[in-house]
């Protein structure tokens, strides 16, 4: 029975496992972008989406528990000061991850897994599926149309002050962390 | 030690393997390109995928 056995063991240990997630995902926050195998590439989405969620609350606890995964002060600071902030609004999903082929050595599927860099753009359809039922139907195309225009204009001026912002007591905050 | 009675027929073998071939990977046109690529992957040629250079790959 598979009941209870969530997860990947990557052909590890647990403390081999523990320690390579934990590099993997300090430099995946670092970089932004990293290239890795499927396997890989989907337990580390796992555990990066949870940090940002974490790291959106943004108070002293949750960057204290971000800190006994990401054991790195720059990280942990980049990661709660810009990164948390440009997914405010959007429920989950931070990370995309691209299959990229195979690596030439060992023929291993390899993957790309990268923050996610677009605004959120609301979906009517949900919303308003379960409301409308059948009746509706006809109207549901004519409604869409300007409902999704509107975020998509209204997002890049509410975001672009917040994003520059934050990078720019990035610093600021590292230096406190050093000493 | 415990050894087959008789030899496997060359029906009974080929029956067996009947589940065995191997399934072709679904292949598509780069919409970037139009080179052959795999479905759902970045298209090792031009390097896109979903209209967007994913590998940095310099043409």
């Amino acid at each position: 029975m598979r009941h209870r056995k969530t997860g990947r063991k990557l052909g590890r240990n647990t403390s081999h496992r523990k320690a390579m997630m934990r590099n993997m995902v300090t430099s995946f926050f670092d970089c932004e972008k990293i290239t890795t195998t499927d396997a890989r590439a989907k337990e580390l989405r796992k555990m990066a989406e949870k940090l940002i969620t974490m790291a959106r609350r943004g108070d002293l606890h949750s960057r204290r528990l971000i800190m006994q995964v990401v054991r790195d002060n720059k990280t942990t600071a980049k990661l709660v000061d810009t990164i948390a902030p440009r997914y405010a609004d959007r429920p989950g999903g931070y990370t995309r991850i691209i299959k990229l082929g195979h690596r030439a050595g060992d023929n291993a599927a390899l993957s790309m897994i990268e923050l996610v860099e677009e605004e959120v753009v609301a979906k009517p359809k949900k919303k308003k599926a379960p409301a409308k039922k059948v009746a509706k139907k006809v109207e549901a195309p004519a409604e869409e149309a300007p409902a999704e225009e509107a975020p998509a204009e209204e997002a890049p001026a509410e975001e672009a002050p917040t994003e520059e912002a934050p990078t720019e007591e990035a610093p600021t905050e590292e230096a406190k962390d050093e000493k | 030690m415990a050894v087959p009675k008789k030899k496997t027929s060359k029906s009974k073998r080929d029956m067996r393997r009947s589940h065995d071939a191997l399934k072709a990977p679904g292949i598509s046109l780069c919409p970037q390109c139009q080179e052959p690529k795999q479905s759902h992957r970045a298209c090792p040629s031009c390097g896109s995928y979903k209209g967007k250079d994913v590998l940095g790959v310099e043409e």
